[in-house]
């Protein structure tokens, strides 16, 4: 994992020009084909209401897309997001049949959320071992714990009021999760970009020895992106088991594929150090609408896993081949 | 003194207390013909344990391999029931694992993409491969033919055929790691890339060649998989990565690369083994499985860190150590 020198350009592009050949405008480019070939492709695709169904598919796993984006830009990865899922699920399950009400079943899911962003975030930032093994034991770890606690069973029955989260709709064809997948762009968009809490999630991603240099709590900062990514996982279990109305151990199994499939197709540096919340929402529409494509094109969800894998590769492949030229 | 230290020692030591453990309320357990069975039920875990130790030693990863055993058992299976004879299928499935690995090893040689990336696609791919050959179809132990289910099983001296294939391969890779170039370059390129480059190794190459091991040996298990359980479908061995990497981590194999050796990769797969066949014995729900296995990464990984903790004054935390 070296990185080549950078150059420095004789001659800076005008900023319109540098606008057009970044990443996010390739992003627009292949939204808007998608979108059209999809309307051609379905007569069913041009539909409010399918269209907003079609939001579901994205809108949970862009909730944590927004956290990884930050975790991979400083230069870590958590593959145990999908078990955190599993984790708060069951504690929500175990909460209902211990009779708890919506309100609390949503700070169990998001509490379960917090409780494991903070084991990674101590594994990681406290301890100071490698992100990967940590998460991919974790990752281990929590849905073990579901499959402990549920075994071949699952939880079902919960409250009519807990069905607003994943069923819900907050004006017209707006749904909840869609409200909420707005609004988190925002506030991503503003941590990331416009703080100084995002300069040193970058600065740290570029370089960690500097970093600590120049006066960044470095361990801190990425103790933070743990539990950050721990409660948007558990913010997604909420919408998901709501959604789903049931729970199983196997629940959201691979998802931490798509997370960051979704956050690498953003644009975002799978060695850490660039990229960005727009190129992350615009991922996440366009793997949504390709989703929702091939489903209306009855493509079974397996084939969809084989785009996805291409895709992974392809988008990171691409850039390099061309740049060898 | 410096046995009692060694990472091995240790690591058999708590295999020999696990076992202990276990035989003090089920002597059974510690019979010469179980402890075989439970090698036995262990030996694909020991041969990808072996390959990824590889993979690791490089500062790679591969987390393909379970789909990749499971595109070759499928593939296996599927040359079974056209009627090739076991003679070709067995260099055929080790041949289409290396092939397989081969496509990682480029991805990650070429263009420099990291293999975390490039295995987590590669595992889907490959997965949903089965699926694209088979349409979902299972096949099973009545489509397959008798000499292809019994090779694995057919007892020569007292232990089972893909016993003795491990214990060969563990002996093949310990020699291979220890006393060849090849080997030697592994670590090379694991301890200090830029190093290994003035030494005259090519890092991609070296890389590539680990991938390649890899894939042979996911393929040869492929086949043993399918041929030992009877049935080949999408799923089988299904997050069985989890259960290599483990293997690796548990057995002291450094995940920043460059430090490991095969004894400790096949007593990390043991350690495992053990306690999947002992959960059984004493009655705790094979739901349990999973959560320990994660437990011991965990645990394994924070071990290795203090014990590798180089003493000496630290001045700044490097952003290498991540």
């Amino acid at each position: 994992m070296t990185r080549s020198p950078r150059i420095l350009p004789d001659r800076l592009q005008s900023p319109a020009a540098r606008a057009l050949r970044s990443w996010e405008a390739i992003l627009v480019a292949v939204a808007i084909a998608v979108f059209v070939t999809n309307s051609f492709a379905s007569p069913y695709f041009l539909n409010a209401w399918n269209l907003s169904d079609a939001t579901f598919n994205f809108t949970e796993k862009a909730l944590i897309a927004f956290a990884m984006a930050m975790l991979i830009i400083a230069g870590d990865i958590d593959l145990s997001v999908a078990s955190i899922i599993a984790l708060a699920s069951t504690a929500m399950g175990v909460a209902m049949a211990a009779g708890a009400d919506t309100p609390v079943l949503v700070l169990v899911g998001i509490g379960t959320g917090l409780l494991c962003g903070v084991i990674n975030g101590a594994l990681v930032a406290g301890m100071g071992l490698p992100s990967i093994v940590v998460t991919i034991g974790t990752m281990s770890l929590f849905r073990g714990i579901a499959y402990i606690v549920l075994g071949d069973k699952a939880f079902t029955g919960y409250p009519a009021s807990f069905k607003f989260f994943g069923q819900g709709y907050v004006w017209w064809v707006i749904s909840f999760e869609l409200a909420l997948f707005a609004v988190m762009a925002v506030v991503y968009y503003l941590l990331l970009h416009r703080t100084s809490f995002g300069r040193a999630v970058f600065a740290i991603g570029n370089n960690a020895t500097a970093a600590q240099f120049s006066g960044i709590r470095v361990a801190r900062v990425r103790f933070i992106l743990f539990l950050l990514t721990g409660v948007m996982s558990g913010i997604a279990a909420v919408c998901l088991t709501s959604r789903l109305g049931s729970t199983r151990p196997s629940i959201a199994t691979g998802w931490e594929l798509e997370v960051v499939t979704m956050v690498v197709l953003g644009g975002v540096s799978i060695l850490g150090g660039s990229g960005s919340i727009p190129g992350v929402v615009l991922a996440a529409l366009i793997m949504g609408m390709v989703t929702f494509g091939f489903g209306l094109l009855n493509v079974p969800g397996i084939v969809m896993s084989i785009f996805l894998g291409v895709l992974l590769i392809g988008v990171i492949a691409l850039p390099r081949l061309l740049r060898r030229r | 003194m410096s046995l009692l230290r060694s990472r091995e020692a240790l690591l058999a030591l708590a295999i020999l207390v696990l076992i202990g453990v276990v035989a003090a309320r089920f002597p059974a357990f510690v019979r010469p013909a179980n402890l075989a069975n439970v090698f036995n039920d262990t030996s694909p875990l020991i041969i990808l344990a072996i390959g990824q130790m590889i993979v690791i030693l490089t500062k790679c990863i591969d987390l393909s391999v379970a789909a990749n055993l499971a595109l070759c058992g499928m593939v296996a299976a599927l040359m079974n029931g056209a009627g090739v004879p076991l003679a070709l299928i067995l260099p055929g499935v080790i041949l289409l694992g290396a092939v397989l690995g081969a496509v990682n090893g480029v991805l990650v040689w070429k263009l420099g993409i990291p293999s975390i990336v490039v295995t987590l696609g590669t595992m889907t791919i490959f997965r949903g491969s089965i699926f694209l050959m088979t349409g979902g179809q299972w096949v099973n132990a009545h489509q397959m033919s008798d000499a292809f289910k019994a090779l694995p099983r057919t007892v020569l001296l007292g232990l089972p055929v893909m016993s003795w294939m491990a214990i060969a391969l563990i002996v093949l890779f310990t020699v291979v790691l220890t006393r060849t170039a090849l080997g030697r370059s592994f670590y090379a390129v694991g301890d200090n890339p830029h190093a290994a480059v003035y030494a005259g190794i090519n890092v991609g190459r070296t890389q590539f060649a680990a991938f390649v091991i890899s894939g042979a040996l996911a393929g040869l298990a492929g086949y043993l998989w399918v041929a030992r359980y009877a049935v080949a479908y999408v799923d089988i061995a299904g997050g069985f990565e989890l259960d290599v990497v483990a293997a690796c981590v548990i057995g002291g194999i450094a995940i920043a690369g460059g430090a490991g050796t095969v004894t400790g990769a096949v007593l990390g797969a043991l350690f495992l083994g053990v306690i999947k066949n002992a959960l059984p014995v004493v009655g705790i729900s094979p739901f349990w499985q999973m959560a320990i296995s994660g437990a011991a990464i965990v645990l394994a990984v924070t071990f290795n860190a203090t014990q590798s903790r180089a003493s000496g004054r630290i001045i700044l935390k490097s952003a290498e150590a991540r």
